[in-house]
């Protein structure tokens, strides 16, 4: 019974995260939109706290849940309401940053679950024990997370004037290898001893931190807004990989969303500007980036 | 490769749902008008938010006596809460600037 009233929960919240998003594309409609969406989010995390159950059992830890909603609660507000007009992007760009940490964070606490349950059977590897699409899931959550938390945070950072552009000789080489190491370690991670899996996970991570700095680092400061659109698209797959790894429809639907309908506002924002999405990302692998993201979904 | 099959196999229900959003997610902003650019991004990001849930249910099933567990997924929980409070007041307080205005100026992205 409690288990149908949840997916009844992520029914509406999928619903109207369509709607409201259909509802913000339109100047007449759009304050209403973005209230329903967050309505059906309310109802959504509201179901998942007190309904939610896995084999039978509920979740536990309650102080610490609602510890960090009130911590996050009460910074959230009054950072947003805070904030000046002018400095809006760079606040949401902010935001948007602490998504792709959670979704990160999410996929870290995942392995260290799979590390623990394995790390005592020596020799072994990761591929035994792991189907390897749970593990695409876990470590493409990790890595897009990353880079979009990193990313934002460079982006953040520059639209408050803190950061300044910067770039030299052979950055695309450069970013392009640490891409392709990102890769490789993740691919180690897979088939590598279990009792040292965790470190390799860890350096997946690290390593996908600082693709995200130098993804966002040599793009100009005027250019910032379409940047973090795209990081917006990227925490959206993010979303979905925690979707997939939980089974969890509402994530899915949330994520795929905004995964899809952040990569055409990018691409809409590059055409308001009159340039090209090339153009914007010259300075780093953009085009390298965004294929990967689509591709470790 | 038979593994990733098997697994395609497995999700299928799921690889459908993420198809079709994809061309929903399209479809649904397909004639925004450039005003709303930034206010629909900074929804966009309240939206993918949703990934609070995930941070929930890792934090309900922590044993209590894994504290990296336990540290971890509190830290995934406070940011999780701020993506989705800070996403949402942020667009409502976008938008309110339209009110009223007519829709030519305040592109309020730079």
């Amino acid at each position: 019974m409690e288990v149908s009233i949840l997916t009844l929960c992520y029914l509406i919240g999928s619903v109207t995260f369509i709607i409201g998003l259909k509802m913000l594309s339109n100047p007449a409609t759009a304050r209403n939109g973005n209230l329903l969406a967050a309505a059906g989010m309310t109802i959504a995390i509201i179901g998942t706290i007190f309904l939610y159950e896995e084999d039978g059992k509920k979740l536990g830890n309650y102080p610490w849940i609602f510890g960090g909603i009130l911590i996050g609660g009460i910074i959230g507000t009054l950072s947003a309401k805070k904030v000046k007009m002018t400095a809006m992007p760079e606040m949401v760009s902010m935001f948007n940053g602490m998504g792709g940490a959670c979704a990160a964070l999410i996929s870290a606490v995942e392995f260290d679950h799979i590390y623990q349950t394995y790390k005592t059977v020596d020799s072994a590897w990761l591929s035994d024990f792991i189907p390897a699409g749970h593990y695409l899931t876990i470590i493409a959550g990790a890595i897009i997370g990353s880079v979009s938390f990193a990313g934002s945070m460079i982006a953040w950072g520059k639209l408050s004037g803190k950061i300044k552009d910067r770039s030299f000789p052979g950055q695309h080489v450069v970013n392009l290898l640490v891409l392709l190491l990102v890769l490789a370690a993740a691919v180690f991670t897979y088939q590598y001893n279990v009792g040292s899996a965790h470190l390799l996970f860890y350096a997946t991570v690290g390593l996908a931190l600082i693709y995200g700095i130098l993804f966002v680092l040599p793009i100009g400061g005027a250019d910032m807004p379409v940047v973090i659109s795209l990081l917006n698209s990227f925490t959206g797959v993010a979303a979905a990989c925690g979707g997939f790894l939980y089974n969890n429809k509402v994530m899915l639907t949330g994520g795929i969303l905004v995964g899809a309908a952040g990569t055409l506002l990018t691409i809409m924002m590059c055409k308001a500007m009159n340039r090209s999405l090339k153009n914007v990302l010259i300075g780093s692998f953009g085009g390298g980036s965004s294929t990967a993201a689509a591709g470790a979904k | 490769m038979e593994s990733i099959l098997g697994w395609i196999a497995e999700n299928q229900q799921m690889i459908y749902i993420v198809i079709l959003m994809i061309f929903v997610g399209i479809e649904v902003i397909g004639h925004v008008p450039s005003v709303l650019h930034t206010p629909l991004m900074s929804g966009a990001n309240a939206i993918h938010g949703v990934v609070i849930i995930g941070a929930i249910i890792v934090m309900g099933k922590a044993d209590p006596h894994n504290y990296v567990a336990l540290v971890l997924g509190f830290l995934a929980v406070v940011v999780g809460t701020l993506n989705v409070v800070g996403g949402f007041v942020v667009t409502d307080r976008m938008l309110e600037m339209f009110k009223g205005k007519g829709k030519k100026q305040n592109t309020s992205s730079k």
